[in-house]
């Protein structure tokens, strides 16, 4: 089973890469961007079919190291 | 004395750091990051480089292999655990010290000689040194430290804060923060001061006709503390 997962910065840390890609952006005419933030996605073929459990599985892999809970949070997003 | 070095895939200062502490009188064993064993050491160095290639995020590769469970038992059971630069960024992913590296502030690599100041001597990496102020090199692209505002509280209240950056007469100004460090800070320590995590690179200033002679007080004076 497919299991796709999110890691973005916290709210309060720096992303100096967002924050070069919305000047990009806006030199390039698009301007109505309050904020951009820079993540990480991963799509994790798990052999495991029941989806409570697939899930589990990558919110263990989050945690343990995915995703550094100091500056990251993590968001299972989806099953295939 | 007796130092080990670990090798991870991808360490590109483990031979400086070798020749470093062979040049001051340890006994150095060079120690492969797939091996289960350490051995009989007095002091373990994770030295700089690019482990994994920086792949996920720097250091977090390393931090989960073979070799990192003894040292972290070593580092718990009160031996010397010394990373620099990448070897700092691993053992904050081991959560040996605390906090993170992140991308520094201007998003472009850094290499040049900065100087830094100690702040704490009650460890035995810096205690006897006869003076405050050190020119090191730095190299990296990550090593903007960050930690949440309860771990600064509890880092401040336990003297945590290793080296700050700053200038030749040791103004800690954020003017001489070369990478948007939280409070300038260059290296951190863990609570018992046995784990000392630092971005510059002492094994770089260790020839005078070379880069400079820090290095080689901070080496000379460290082994003299272990002994």
């Amino acid at each position: 089973m497919k299991i796709s997962a999110i890691i973005t910065l916290k709210k309060d840390v720096l992303d100096p890469q967002g924050k070069v890609i919305h000047q990009a952006l806006d030199g390039m005419g698009f301007k109505g961007i309050d904020e951009v933030r820079q993540g990480k996605y991963f799509e994790i073929n798990v052999k495991e079919n029941d989806p409570t459990k697939a899930k589990e599985i990558v919110e263990d892999m989050c945690k343990k190291l995915l995703a550094n809970l100091v500056i990251e949070d993590y968001k299972i997003i989806g099953t295939q | 004395m007796k130092s080990s070095v670990i090798t991870f895939p991808g360490s590109n200062c483990d031979r400086d750091m070798d020749v470093a502490l062979k040049k001051f009188g340890f006994k150095n064993k060079m120690v492969w990051h797939d091996d289960n064993e350490l051995p009989k050491s007095d002091l373990v160095v994770l030295p700089g480089g690019f482990s994994y290639g920086d792949y996920l995020r720097c250091g977090s590769m390393a931090a989960k292999s073979k070799i990192m469970q003894s040292i972290i038992n070593f580092a718990k059971s009160g031996g010397l655990v010394m990373g620099i630069c990448n070897g700092f960024q691993i053992l904050v992913e081991t959560g040996l010290v605390p906090g993170v590296l992140l991308r520094n502030k201007y998003l472009e690599f850094i290499c040049k000689n900065v100087f830094v100041k100690i702040d704490n001597k009650d460890n035995q990496y810096f205690k006897n040194l006869d003076k405050d102020v050190f020119e090191f090199h730095i190299a990296h692209n990550e090593g903007n430290y960050f930690c949440t505002n309860d771990q600064l509280k509890e880092i401040q209240d336990n003297n945590q804060v290793a080296i700050y950056y700053c200038n030749g007469d040791g103004n800690t100004d954020e003017k001489y923060n070369p990478n948007g460090s939280l409070n300038n800070i260059a290296g951190i320590f863990n609570k018992k001061k046995n784990v000392l995590g630092m971005m510059p690179h002492p094994e770089r200033m260790i020839d005078k006709s070379l880069s400079g002679e820090d290095g080689s007080f901070f080496f000379k004076n460290l082994l003299n503390n272990i002994k």
